[in-house]
């Protein structure tokens, strides 16, 4: 792989040891790649302070102690648990204390701790064109999408790499070829109102991820006004559904009118139709719960938005979730900020809901209960929460989730 | 008999061990458990087996963002598969094996073939990946 001079003197120590470090590897997997070079990325979105096991502690900590710091402005994933209140919710006093490494070895490199899967509710919006390395499945394939960034899917540990070194290796999407689709889907059938309901998206991005795998999709019939909510849901199950790190929503995304041409001439495109029934199966599909008992609301994957957290707000306030029922939203710490400025927190844990940031709502149950069935406005959260934690899981929105609560069963209505 | 195959060399090194052969992806994140290198999704078809100094063939890596992370647990834990063989090239999965050269001085070679030398390995042969060469010998 061709390497300029300014990157050849990174590889050599002129930019200090973890730089080094970083790129060499970077250079290795080029290499192994068969890629032509490094490509320039002016911001990075790193998961390499999740907790997996010691190794990903063992090396951003090396990082840090060879003096390590990032080059572009770089963003913290969620981790595995909230940073400061994991204990209250059963996390050992030395898993917290690994946890506090991570955050203490990414804060040496001066990185944005701002411990979000969402970090577009965030304030970071990068630009249409702008090449940048993220990680976490739904940051990525928003990025791409809904700003028309480049990125491919970097994965933990490169991404910090990315980040000392502020290059990538350029293959897959940072190449306009690439960023083509394969996949047309298009909606039929669905009434204006199934249309405008935030239920249909993320079912509808479970749906397509099932169907077009790792490939880029475009999609025909998404209305103007979807929300930024329901881009959020659609896109995190599009990723956790499928591997799809890009789609293109007709007269809706930025990069889709100019891509509709790709339709015309391409042979190898397949065109798909997704009609309400295909909804209704892929609900289906997602729901594991057994019957209509409930253990768990679950909120917050993607971290939620203050969007998310008015209407649940609105649908709670006042009243009380009874105590079986656990009630848990995570989001990120700048909105938990927001929500005690506007003196929103106290009535929401009044009500009986508990608000967490950093860590990831799957992994809240570990070490609080084994099993039992969860109910969430994510099909993403649906489709994982099983194989992380052993919870049955069924789909609904936050309206029919906050119904379900209070009736202490399973309460839905049913897709359109 | 012995046979030898070619191969594309992707990460460095040299492995010898018994084949584990799947025509499934594998998925690290949430397929493998670093401790005991054990495949633990039950929808697997090598669910149960142990991928430690095995050499392990599989068409294409699942592309979990987190495989980077679980294929340098596996270094660190001692649990890593002899070498790793694909038909296609997966930047994710290799990601894991390149850091933990770098990192802890651990091989794990990652070596491309074709479609007809991937219809050859079987679950149970004992294979040699050559990086040097190029080749997997069949023993």
């Amino acid at each position: 792989m061709f390497l300029t001079d300014s990157e050849k003197k990174i590889l050599d120590g002129g930019h200090g040891e973890a730089a080094a470090l970083a790129m060499a590897i970077l250079t290795d997997l080029g290499d192994a790649v068969n890629a032509k070079r490094l490509v320039k990325i002016s911001h990075v979105h790193t998961d390499s302070g999740f907790y997996l096991g010691d190794a990903g502690l063992e090396f951003v900590e090396h990082l840090a102690a060879l003096n390590g710091r990032v080059t572009v402005p770089t963003s913290m994933n969620n981790t595995t648990y909230d940073i400061e209140r994991c204990e209250s919710y059963g996390v050992p006093g030395e898993l917290g204390d690994k946890i506090k490494r991570i955050e203490t070895a990414h804060l040496a490199m001066g990185v944005n701790p701002c411990w979000t899967c969402a970090p577009y509710q965030d304030g970071i919006r990068p630009k249409l064109g702008q090449n940048i390395a993220w990680s976490e499945s739904n940051a990525i394939v928003f990025a791409n999408s809904v700003f028309g960034a480049r990125t491919n899917r970097t994965g933990d540990l490169l991404d910090i790499c990315c980040a000392l070194t502020g290059r990538a290796v350029e293959t897959g999407l940072y190449l306009t070829q690439n960023r083509m689709a394969r996949y047309h889907v298009i909606l039929e059938n669905f009434t204006q109102k199934a249309l405008q309901d935030s239920r249909l998206y993320p079912l509808l991005g479970y749906a397509i991820g099932k169907s077009c795998g790792n490939k880029v999709v475009a999609v025909s019939g998404v209305p103007k006004g979807v929300t930024m909510d329901d881009l959020k849901g659609f896109g995190a199950a599009i990723a956790s559904s499928g591997a799809t790190a890009l789609f293109h929503l007709m007269g809706v995304t930025p990069e889709a009118p100019v891509l509709e041409n790709c339709f015309k001439n391409a042979g190898n495109n397949y065109t798909i139709s997704m009609m309400p029934d295909d909804i209704r199966k892929a609900e289906a599909s997602l729901t594991t719960a057994e019957d209509d008992r409930l253990d768990w609301v679950g909120l917050g994957c993607p971290h939620f938005s203050e969007q998310e957290f008015m209407t649940l707000y609105r649908l709670v306030k006042g009243r009380k979730i009874p105590a079986s029922i656990l009630f848990s939203v995570f989001t990120s710490r700048k909105i938990l900020e927001w929500l005690k400025k506007k003196q929103l927190l106290k009535p929401l844990n009044d009500a009986g809901v508990k608000v967490y940031s950093d860590g990831c709502l799957l992994l809240y149950p570990n070490f609080i209960r084994t099993s039992g069935t969860m109910m969430t406005n994510s099909a993403k959260a649906a489709n994982y929460v099983y194989s992380q934690s052993g919870f049955k899981a069924v789909y609904g929105s936050i309206e029919e989730c906050v119904a379900s609560a209070f009736n202490r069963k399973i309460t839905r209505r049913r897709s359109r | 008999m012995t046979e030898l195959l070619n191969c594309t060399v992707l990460v460095k090194g040299m492995g010898e061990g018994r084949v584990l052969k799947t025509g499934q992806t594998i998925s690290f994140w949430g397929g493998v458990d670093p401790e005991t290198g054990k495949i633990i999704d039950p929808r697997h078809p090598l669910f149960n087996e142990i991928i430690t100094s095995r050499v392990l063939v599989f068409p294409f890596g699942k592309g979990s963002a987190a495989a980077p992370l679980v294929l340098l647990e596996l270094a660190r834990q001692e649990t890593f598969p002899a070498a790793i063989i694909n038909v296609e090239i997966d930047p994710l999965l290799v990601a894991g094996p390149v850091i933990s050269y770098r990192f802890y001085g651990k091989a794990i070679p990652v070596v491309k073939i074709s479609q007809d030398v991937f219809d050859r390995l079987h679950t149970g042969q004992t294979a040699v990946v050559d990086c040097e060469k190029s080749t997997i010998l069949i023993k």
